[in-house]
């Protein structure tokens, strides 16, 4: 009886990428990551995709978050994951200089020094990798962050909405990119997608990408808007053609935030790009994933359908704002048994 | 390992399931007085125990009481003498013990869950999750059956006290399957848990005795074959609920032979999943995993046969294989296990068996690389690829982790390649486009059909097989006829024919002289034997002669039948318009059969024209019932419709009585010909004439050619070659008790479905003897999920 098992083969078609600044201690993968050159916009592909059975996906979460259950030490160690995989995130309408200096300084020490103790984790760098700020205050969030490897993403594209015009976002782009932030989370315009405008899309991402230069590109699709799971994977498909370094659900503005069978729909193109091109593409979600338990269910999503390699930062980051304490409160249960409250820890 | 290598591993690690209250309970029992018969515990009268284990360990759980046939006489004393007191309570009243039985369930559902993972060996996310749920559900749901029943089953009570017989692979669910739907009509149980399972079925007894279920009510014995045995052959029981083996169900249909017990067997399945190349294939690997992985593939409806078509074949076994490997084999109470043990040894080795068959007769086998656990009666998940459709991987029920995989071209050969089986449990279509889904599920030979999903269950749904599945459902409306006995007016007792001299002199000598003939596939023609046999007139002179058929002539009308298309496949509308054509042409003859009835019955001529009155009017009716008796439309718990579709039988083999030898002819040919199956008609064996007359009829009313058959002849004799005719599904005897008996124990070649008088006919006359008690034996109820959004 024959019993190989294709697991994912990732060190063929790839090419090694110059090592970035690394926010968390890197760990020795065994495969090398090579950035998305992008291809050319290849409609039959996205033909191959389409079929997407909503009700089959909802099933899929629904027992995929009963099926596995992370206990006791390797919850914390899953927990600790998560805040390693963090876009630590502040887009609010009253933003201030400060208020971004605050969210850095707890992203470079984001537990309570008897927290790391406990844990036994001194020994290395857990944190956040990377700061999510709005343009304006990427220049205070890249000086704030210096030389800790911690990276600093801003929102662009006239985020949340993606309406303005095509120069006026490009330019913001590079503005961003010339104050220093080395990821870019870019939004699409909905409405090339209730259009099928694919080819206008795709060249958009395509220039988007062209402005980021050597930043990373996260394109967000605004899952919320796009009313079916068809329209998110064929969005996804789009984004990957043209370039993504990730795909992000939401911008956290819409309605209707990061949900599993979102993310089930998203991940499941990453992994068809991935078997047609080679190239890993990372996964972002973002919007209302506040609790530890979710973030487990997330990280549970990335294993089962995608794999180890995946629950890396360069390949999977939450973007999230009170997530962080709350899983600092059920470190600190883990460690005293205790169940803690919020004030106990430092706020972002 | 501390928890900075667990950051850089990311693994599971173990989530196991507290088993502690579960053992408390183990350790409080005494199970040598496991019998719960009367309300009260007893120990079995021999004295004898049986031992059930732990598969993930093989370690001892219980000895517990072994009913002899004498506890199964205590058990069945027990429940006759509380029915009279349970069936004569009002709905609200059994209501209200439904309820707080499942009510008292979900209060001990974690315990439930625990003890079916520790005797089962299914992963506890399973029995936590699904089964246990479910169970309650069934409870709840069936309390309002319980109160709906007389306003929803107008004309019909309990079937009485009820013996019932459970497997071992879903042992709360199935039990709760049996059990509700029989207290809601009334009835009182007698169960028998499976050997291997007979744990949670003793903490349901022991919250029957707290929910206020009145003494005798629910009985449950465990035992092993000898209990099932009595159970079966008890004739203090009215009705035997049976889930099981395809082969034990034969056997139970023939042991219920001629006894006039009611049955419904739930047996075993080779169900097909058929993907289409447009289907979202990701989403059809979780069916998959849903449909043969989940309790190991121990599932009567699993998906074991994947059906996939050519273009899309090589992708998608690349993305089964990917899955698999992600499936976790392990402890059935840790909360990461994907797969647990079988549930015994014989049962692992049986799996082998066919596995190791299959690859010697050409499959590839393949299975991921991972471990297995020290101890248990595991086996790895299974991908047999290039299987042909002759190899045992393909034919046998397998009932273990193994998916055997074919390809197809188009849609036309993958409902073929489905119904190539004798099993017609379950079936699975994928595809994005609703009109080939709904265009191939009413072509699959399944009581159930999942589009775009898989095992899905619920109360409200139906769930039974077609062919060698079984026949009778669970859940549902239809769920709930299996406990319920029709108010049909019932006719004189039928004696076996006896051979008379043949009469020689001609009763009307100056006619010219007439050759009747058989009748099929919509052409007159002479019997094989090419012997005729003389029928009488009521004054004992010759009438005329009919052809003697034979079982070649059954065999050559089977043919005709199966083969005719136009019928079952024409609109219910179209059929509607033959039979009422069928009906206005034999009232232009109306006179004529009337003067034939006399001569041939004696009946008074006024006698006679009322009941071709009765006959013509009764065609009417159904002609006007073809297009209404329609199924249902349930409401599962989920986003998704479930279509209960009445299908034809098939081919339906029709035995008539003497008695009222046009009406009685007319009224089982017509409700059977308006559901759309074809017909096997063997008319009286007195009074053929007005059959044969009868076909001249039906040759000018456009009725297709196979639809309806006659074929003539010793009626014990034909309804034999119709039972033992492998291609019949349908058998509806009026016979002598010997001739029904007959019949039912023969049908078990294919469990053609058998409706028989046992020995009585009806009072054709009475308006009772029609409608939908009548239909409802013509069609099968098939549940075709559909689940939506978008």
């Amino acid at each position: 009886m024959s019993s190989t098992i294709r697991e994912a083969d990732l060190g063929t078609k790839v090419t090694p990428l110059p090592a970035r600044a690394a926010a968390n201690t890197p760990v020795p993968l065994d495969h090398r990551i090579a950035r998305n050159p992008g291809m050319k916009l290849d409609l039959g592909f996205m033909e191959s995709v389409r079929s997407v059975n909503r009700s089959a996906l909802e099933r899929r979460v629904a027992s995929l978050t009963k099926r596995r259950s992370i206990k006791a030490d390797n919850q914390a160690a899953w927990l600790l994951r998560a805040v390693a995989c963090m876009d630590l995130t502040t887009l609010n309408s009253n933003d201030t200089e400060e208020r971004v200096r605050r969210l850095c300084a707890k992203a470079i020490n984001p537990f309570r020094r008897d927290i790391v103790e406990g844990l036994g984790i001194a020994g290395e760098t857990i944190r956040p990798a990377a700061v999510c700020v709005y343009h304006p205050f990427v220049a205070t969030a890249v000086d704030a962050v210096r030389g800790t490897g911690i990276h600093v993403a801003a929102v662009s594209t006239a985020f949340p909405h993606g309406l303005a015009p095509l120069s006026t976002r490009l330019q913001e782009i590079e503005a961003s990119v010339r104050d220093g932030a080395d990821e870019i989370d870019v939004v699409i315009p909905r409405g090339l997608v209730f259009g099928a405008k694919w080819r206008e899309l795709y060249n958009e991402i395509v220039s988007m990408r062209a402005a980021c230069g050597d930043a990373h590109l996260k394109v967000i699709l605004g899952t919320g808007d796009l009313a079916t799971l068809r329209n998110v994977m064929l969005a996804s498909m789009v984004a990957m053609m043209a370039g993504a370094d990730f795909i992000k659900t939401s911008t956290g503005k819409e309605s209707v935030n990061a949900t599993l069978p979102v993310g089930l729909a998203m991940v499941r193109a990453i992994r068809a790009y991935f078997e047609e091109t080679g190239y890993l593409i990372g996964f972002k979600p973002a919007g209302g994933i506040s609790t530890a338990k979710a973030s487990l269910d997330w990280l549970v999503l990335m294993k089962e359908e995608l794999g180890r390699p995946w629950l890396e930062p360069e390949l999977f980051r939450f973007g999230a704002s009170s997530l962080l304490t709350d899983i600092e409160r059920q470190l600190e249960h883990h460690l005293t048994g205790h169940y803690s409250a919020n004030h106990r820890h430092a706020m972002a | 390992m501390n928890i900075l290598d667990r950051y850089h591993a990311m693994e599971y690690g173990p989530a196991p399931e507290a088993r502690n209250e579960a053992d408390a309970w183990l350790a409080a029992r005494d199970f040598g007085k496991a019998l719960f018969i009367d309300g009260g515990w007893k120990a079995a009268s021999g004295g004898k125990t049986f031992e059930t284990s732990e598969p993930s360990s093989g370690k001892l759980l219980a000895k517990v009481s072994d009913a002899s046939a004498a506890d199964i006489d205590a058990a069945v004393a027990a429940a006759t003498k509380a029915l009279p007191k349970w069936s004569a309570s009002s709905g609200y009243q059994r209501a209200k013990v439904l309820y707080a039985i499942g009510r008292a369930m979900q209060r001990h559902q974690r315990l439930f869950a625990v003890l079916e993972s520790i005797d089962n060996g299914k992963p506890i996310r399973e029995s936590r999750d699904i089964d246990v749920p479910l169970a309650i559900r069934h409870f709840i749901h069936h309390a309002g059956w319980a109160q709906a029943l007389d306003k929803d089953f107008p004309g019909h009570k309990g079937v009485g006290v009820v013996g019932q017989i459970i497997p071992w692979n879903f042992p709360l669910l199935m039990l709760a399957w049996k059990i509700a739907p029989a207290l809601a009509a009334g009835c009182t149980v007698v169960l028998k848990p499976a050997e291997f399972t007979p744990l949670t079925a003793i903490l349901f007894a022991e919250i029957c005795e707290r929910a206020g279920v009145p003494k005798g009510v629910v009985n449950i014995v465990q035992g092993g074959p000898e209990a099932g045995a009595a159970i079966v052959n008890h004739p203090g029981i009215q009705k035997i609920a049976f889930t099981g083996s395809s082969e034990v169900g034969k056997i139970i249909r023939k042991a219920t032979a001629g006894s006039g017990k009611k049955l419904s067997l739930e047996l075993g399945g080779k169900s097909a999943f058929i993907v289409f190349e447009d289907a979202d294939l990701d989403s059809a690997v979780e069916g998959l995993v849903d449909g043969i992985w989940f309790n190991q593939g121990q599932v009567c409806c699993a998906g074991s046969r994947l059906l996939v078509q050519e273009g899309i074949a090589e992708a998608l076994i690349a993305k089964v294989k990917m899955r698999m490997s992600r499936l976790r084999v392990g402890s059935p109470l840790d909360k990461n296990t994907d797969i647990g043990p079988l549930v015994d040894p014989t049962q692992l080795d049986r799996v082998k068996g066919l596995v190791a068959e299959g690859a010697k007769q050409g499959a590839v086998c393949w299975q991921p690389d991972a471990a297995l656990p020290a101890t248990g009666y595991y086996h790895l998940p299974t991908l047999a690829t290039g299987v042909s459709p002759a190899n045992i991987l393909a034919q046998e029920e397998v009932f273990g982790p193994v998916l055997a995989t074919m390809t197809f071209r188009n849609t036309e050969e993958a409902i073929e390649l489905a119904n190539n089986t004798r099993y017609g449990l379950a079936a699975s279509v994928w595809s994005e486009n609703v009109n080939l889904a709904l265009h191939v599920a009413p072509q699959l030979k399944a009581g159930v059909v999942w589009v775009n999903g898989t095992n899905m269950f619920d109360a409200a749904c139906g769930f039974g097989g077609y062919r060698e599945s079984g026949f009778g459902r669970e859940g549902g409306r239809e769920g709930m006829f299996e406990y319920l006995a029709a108010n049909l007016p019932l006719g004189p007792v039928i004696k076996p024919a006896v051979v008379s001299a043949q009469p020689v002199e001609q009763a009307d000598g100056a006619a010219i002289d007439r050759t009747a003939k058989l009748f099929i596939g919509g052409k007159q023609v002479r019997p094989d034997g090419n012997y005729s046999l003389a029928v009488a007139t009521a004054k004992g002179k010759l009438a005329g002669e009919v052809g003697f058929g034979n079982r070649k002539d059954v065999r050559d009308a089977v043919a005709a039948a199966r083969a005719c298309k136009g019928w079952p496949e024409a609109t219910a509308y179209n059929r509607s318009q033959v039979l009422y054509y069928l009906a206005e042409n034999l009232s232009g003859r109306a006179g004529e059969f009337a003067a034939r009835l006399s001569e041939l019955t004696g009946a008074t001529p006024k006698a006679a024209r009322e009941e071709v009155d009765q006959s013509i009017e009764r065609l009417f009716l159904y002609a006007g019932l073809a297009d209404k008796f329609e199924g249902r439309v349930h409401q599962p718990p989920a986003r998704a419709v479930t279509l209960a579709l009445h299908e034809p039988v098939g081919v339906v083999g029709i035995v008539a009585p003497d008695a009222s030898p046009l009406l009685g002819l007319i009224s089982l040919v017509a409700p059977a010909l308006a559901m759309g199956n074809t017909v096997v008609a063997v008319p009286s064996e007195r009074y053929p004439l007005l059959a044969t007359d009868l076909y001249q009829v039906i040759e000018y009313s456009d009725v297709p050619a196979g639809a309806i058959n006659i074929v003539t002849g010793r009626t014990a004799e034909l309804a034999g070659v119709l039972a033992k005719h492998d291609d019949v599904d349908g058998l509806w005897v009026f016979a002598d008790a010997e001739t029904c008996a007959k019949a039912e124990a023969e049908s078990i070649g294919n469990l053609k479905r058998v409706w028989s008088g046992n020995g009585r006919g009806l009072d054709w006359a009475s308006d009772e003897a029609a409608g939908d008690a009548f239909l409802r034996r013509a069609v099968e109820v098939k549940n075709v999920w559909v689940p939506y959004g978008d």
